[in-house]
């Protein structure tokens, strides 16, 4: 690849999410949007290398695009009603004559940005979809890419996108952002999504890797995005916490090996103390915003309590049990207890701890969850008894997809001393 | 992957001259964008290096050496760490920087090492004793 070219990749990559967002408001389907893109990077790829890169090739790429909308628009009369389409050929010109057309509308592309989030994440998609999409259109990720970071192949996601884009064209979806009382939980779909992402990163549910970085840092900076876009929802800032104090420890929680440390087991001065300041500071924002806190804002703070701890002795375990008692109230789940079982145990003692676990073995949905044998094996040792502690670990590793989680878990087993 | 992007001084920044209003607007504007994108983790301007010190090491002895210094293109005015997916989208970024400086002025990008960078060389083993030292850190 040329070094053009590779300047080319990296503006798409900054440039495309803007770019779509801004055509989508003009031709209002996120598709046609998203090919009218497209066909300006193909402008790109053919004119730069010999043009030269433009001095505002963001500028230059909307202009582009936007020329090619107004061909189209006039091509297919069908799309709009001829008074319409009239109409919207006007208004692109007019922008077309602005000068400075991308300084004057800043706040108009934070709202396209927005309105293509809300699109993306919109709930007639699938989650899946939601995922590959949003990666795509705002991510700036390519279908390889994405393939690559949830190890399906590069057909079954571009076929996925694909199907997206038709779905919301087929079911109409408004190219807005919702308002009043749909705008709630529209918004905890969009965070919802990042999280998603971020977790399949921070913990992949399958393959060798059990972490991807590049995927936490996409979700990171979706995040952070979001952040900026929608300032006042106190959640969006509770999940950008949570996200920043969880990413701080991506150094800190695998071994050269690749095999995962455990919270209190890792070496706290490799943490990054940037992004824990970071994380702190969104979850004050988030804090200051909402009481009652959301469900994002408590995990955050939890998250927290580990952060201001220089050494795990330091933990203040008593407001991680009282975090997850209004965590338990306000998103009942059995994960949530077994969280809290955990932090019940170090606050108050082990035997207390798997009281509580004990509690959650009838549970269905953890009949196959690697974490509550595992939970229950550390708890066990703990109080010294070892042939059924083995048991659990054993039990642990027979369920997990993560091959490197699988070996430390049988590690731990290999560890337990018969009595 | 992380980077440092360094602003370097000038005469005229050493002089502890400050940018005027309207570099300080655009400034400000491309920090704006550099955050609503998500890279920008922090960044700040410093003050000249006459207000600085330098620590001499030499052996087992510590030399402390208050500022100014000279050679104003080997000293750093300002700095962001920014996170970004390569080097190219690194300088793509830089590029859109606003003339951080009156006259003529360098960024300088510099990517963060990460334990991968060491190569093979880096061994496992060398790695795991790494890890064992800095467990031992306070």
């Amino acid at each position: 690849m040329t070094d053009v070219h590779r300047t080319i990749e990296t503006v798409w990559r900054i440039e495309s999410a803007r770019l779509i967002a801004g055509l989508a408001r003009i031709v209002r389907d996120v598709g046609i949007a998203e090919d009218l893109a497209q066909g300006a990077l193909v402008a790109a790829l053919e004119q730069w290398p010999q043009t030269g890169i433009p001095d505002n090739p963001g500028a230059w790429l909307m202009a582009t695009a936007k020329h090619h909308a107004i061909d189209l628009i006039r091509r297919n009369v069908r799309l709009e009603q001829k008074y319409e389409t009239l109409g919207r050929e006007l208004e692109i010109e007019q922008e077309l004559r602005e000068e400075n057309f991308q300084d004057n509308l800043d706040q108009d592309m934070d709202d396209d940005l927005l309105r293509l989030i809300f699109v993306a994440c919109h709930p007639v998609l699938s989650q899946d979809a939601r995922v590959a999409l949003t990666l795509r259109l705002l991510g700036g990720l390519t279908t390889d890419e994405i393939a690559r970071a949830f190890l399906v192949s590069e057909p079954t996601i571009a076929q996925r996108i694909v199907r997206a884009k038709r779905t919301l064209a087929e079911a109409r979806v408004p190219f807005e952002a919702p308002r009043g009382a749909e705008r709630v939980s529209r918004v905890s779909s969009v965070l919802e999504v990042i999280y998603l992402v971020f977790n399949e990163g921070y913990t992949a549910t399958a393959g060798e890797d059990w972490m991807r970085p590049a995927l936490c840092e996409d979700a990171l900076r979706l995040g952070r995005m979001l952040a900026e876009l929608v300032p006042n929802e106190a959640e969006v800032h509770g999940l950008a916490a949570l996200l920043e104090i969880q990413a701080s420890r991506i150094r800190a929680r695998v071994n050269s090996r690749g095999e995962p440390i455990p919270l209190l087991e890792q070496n706290r001065a490799r943490w990054d103390q940037l992004l824990i300041q970071r994380g702190l500071t969104a979850l004050a924002r988030a804090e200051k915003l909402g009481a009652p806190l959301g469900a994002y804002t408590l995990q955050a703070a939890i998250a927290a309590c580990h952060a201001r701890a220089r050494t795990p002795e330091e933990t203040d375990w008593a407001r991680i049990v009282a975090l997850y008692d209004a965590l338990a109230q306000l998103t009942p789940s059995p994960i949530v207890e077994l969280n809290r079982a955990v932090a019940v145990a170090m606050a108050y003692g082990a035997q207390e701890g798997l009281e509580l676990v004990d509690e959650l073995l009838d549970e269905p949905s953890l009949k196959n969850y690697h974490l509550l044998p595992a939970v229950r094996g550390d708890l066990l040792a703990k109080l010294g008894r070892s042939d059924e502690a083995r048991a659990e670990f054993e039990r642990a590793a027979s369920l997990t997809q993560n091959q490197r989680e699988r070996a430390l878990l049988l590690e731990r087993a290999a560890a337990q001393k018969g009595t | 992957m992380q980077v440092v992007v360094f602003v370097k001084a000038t005469p005229e920044s050493e002089a502890g001259e400050m940018p005027g209003t309207e570099l300080l607007t655009a400034m400000g504007n491309y920090n704006e964008e550099l955050v609503k994108a998500g890279i920008m983790l922090a960044g700040e301007g410093l003050h000249p290096s006459s207000k600085g010190a330098r620590i001499k090491f030499s052996g087992k002895k510590r030399t402390v050496v208050d500022g100014p210094f000279t050679e104003a293109k080997e000293l750093v005015a300002g700095f962001w760490i920014w996170q970004v997916k390569s080097m190219d989208e690194a300088i793509e970024w830089a590029k859109r920087c606003p003339n951080p400086m009156e006259g003529e002025s360098v960024l300088e990008i510099r990517p963060v090492l990460e334990a991968s960078d060491f190569g093979e060389a880096y061994t496992p083993e060398l790695q795991a004793q790494e890890e064992r030292l800095r467990g031992k850190l306070p």
